[in-house]
């Protein structure tokens, strides 16, 4: 049996309209170095934004800020209306349950089965083998890696690296997903792979979440596909028919220079964004 | 400018020196509540104790019979060749029993838990640890430490026990000497003090080895060459700090027993 979720963590639960994640006026710098500056924006329940930008314009860091793996140094962030920047690490700890993140290069743990770096979480909560086994298995069928339950990471190439990480993300029915470059270094059949798992995870489990990329194709893919369950599969929309739910942030020279719809994106006049999108 | 260069030197370093006292303090108070890593630390002592015991086994031993065979000759010239036994056991149990076992298990082990934290934290798997709801300091920094301090105590006793074996070899069957004269001497002259500072010093060591390999692993910048950078720090401050504590911690013990 699952351990019950904490009671201060269930309080906490907001209502449906509350966004999930706030960031105010957020900014960030590594040894004087600025990273980020005064960056606001929301994600609401169900929404999947999607963080655009050159590689080193922090958006991995803005992941980590938004699960409190690290601190801003002025702003705030709120996560299902917790003020996460003012949070002792062990409330921060307990607070992470409702939380599932996708780390750039997978990061599991290599001295682990891809049982074990799955249910990594429900063993620290004492669930009882029998519970495991199953909840492992069905995110496993979820990536379509169940075959793969006793190997190790290193006997698993990149792309089912990055789907294990995603089952170990989703094992606990996170209320909001982190995605940190999840098609980052892959090859353009297996990055279809992992965007339709993404795609999949949006569309039926509908999780609000934040993803991180600098591929366009990707992120084009996910505002203008759905998953179809009957198929069992991502299929493109309509003609000139985008998921709503799809919106777009883009970060560059440390500031939020884009907030809004696919729409709005492709038909912005920032020469930045222009540039970017050519 | 050469000021700048020593005023962020020395600003560095009392950063690293408080970075490691948070790190060693918030290690120390997770051994006061729960959750509890109880199988991290058998995991680990196998690790350490078990894995160690060779080196230890064969560092004691030849210590021993070295030390009898150097110091056997010289109180020869005193007419004194009889105290070898003594002189041994004085030696193992009191200096070079936990030193040299300290230094062995930490070349072995703060190596280790350098390097191991270390590739963890280049590859984010302690970020994803973290943000899978497990405070790395209780899970990996906890159990090392305590299964560091608890197994080098053992392993300081058997290195005492195989040194003066190793020294009673020597003496007996390279030397010529009596074998129950040796072991006579080897025990009268010992007293509670003298086996008191040999058993208190293994605990401070242990402490010296496993926060020192866990503060460089888990401060690891650089990929796999600041892997190799923090392995090296952590073998060659930890073997500092234990010579250096075991001057300190003598002076204070001779000054509080006496001998």
């Amino acid at each position: 049996m699952a351990t019950a979720a904490n009671p201060e963590v269930e309080a906490a639960r907001p209502a449906s309209t509350d966004p999930v994640v706030v960031f105010d006026d957020v900014s960030i710098a590594f040894d004087g170095n600025e990273v980020l500056q005064n960056i606001s924006f929301q994600v609401m329940p169900g929404e999947t934004r999607i963080v655009l930008g050159p590689a080193g314009c922090g958006k991995s860091v803005l992941l980590k800020l938004a699960n409190g793996l690290l601190l801003p140094d002025a702003g705030r962030i709120y996560v299902f209306g917790k003020e996460i920047n003012a949070m002792p690490e062990e409330d921060l700890f307990a607070f992470r349950d409702r939380i599932g993140m996708v780390f750039q290069e997978g990061a599991l743990f290599d001295s682990m089965t891809v049982r074990d770096n799955v249910a990594y979480r429900l063993i620290e909560e004492h669930v009882s083998a029998e519970e495991i086994d199953r909840r492992v298995l069905e995110v496993l069928r979820f990536v379509e890696l169940d075959h793969t339950i006793d190997k190790y990471p290193s006997q698993l190439s990149g792309g089912m690296r990055r789907r294990v990480a995603i089952a170990r993300a989703i094992v606990t029915k996170p209320d909001l997903l982190l995605y940190d470059s999840p098609t980052g270094g892959l090859d353009p059949i297996t990055s279809t792979t992992i965007i339709e798992l993404v795609v999949k995870q949006r569309d039926v489990f509908h999780t609000s979440s934040l993803l991180v990329t600098h591929r366009l194709q990707d992120a084009f893919m996910m505002a203008t596909h759905r998953f179809d369950q009957a198929e069992n599969r991502m299929v493109p929309m309509a003609k000139g028919e985008l998921d709503a739910q799809t919106t777009f942030l883009m970060l560059h020279d440390r500031k939020l220079v884009f907030d809004g719809t696919t729409q709005e994106l492709v038909h912005s006049t920032n020469p930045f964004i222009k540039n970017y999108l050519e | 400018m050469p000021e700048n260069k020593v005023e962020a030197v020395a600003k560095q370093s009392v950063l690293s020196l408080q970075n490691y006292a948070l790190l060693s303090g918030r290690a120390v108070a997770t051994f006061l509540n729960r959750p509890r890593y109880l199988a991290d630390f058998i995991t680990q002592a196998d690790s350490i104790g078990v894995g160690s015991l060779p080196i230890v086994l064969l560092t004691g031993f030849f210590t021993g019979g070295v030390l009898a065979l150097q110091s056997a000759s010289t109180l020869a010239q005193f007419g004194a060749a009889a105290i070898t036994g003594q002189l041994v056991s004085f030696s193992m149990i009191k200096e070079l029993g936990p030193v040299l076992t300290s230094l062995m298990v930490s070349g072995r082990n703060a190596s280790g838990m350098a390097s191991e934290l270390g590739s963890m934290r280049v590859t984010e798997q302690l970020d994803a640890m973290r943000a899978l709801g497990t405070d790395p300091v209780r899970k990996l920094v906890g159990p090392r430490i305590l299964a560091t301090i608890f197994v080098l105590f053992f392993l300081t006793i058997i290195s005492d026990a195989v040194g003066t074996l190793g020294g009673a070899m020597v003496a007996i069957f390279m030397l010529g000497q009596d074998g129950s004269q040796y072991f006579h001497n080897a025990y009268q002259s010992l007293q509670y003090p003298d086996i008191l500072q040999g058993l208190v010093k293994p605990l401070f060591f242990g402490f010296i080895i496993a926060t020192i390999g866990c503060f460089y692993g888990m401060n690891t910048k650089g990929g796999t060459q600041g892997v190799g950078r923090s392995t090296t720090q952590a073998v060659v401050v930890s073997s500092v700090l234990i010579i250096a504590s075991d001057f300190v911690i003598s002076r204070f013990m001779i000054g509080l027993f006496g001998r």
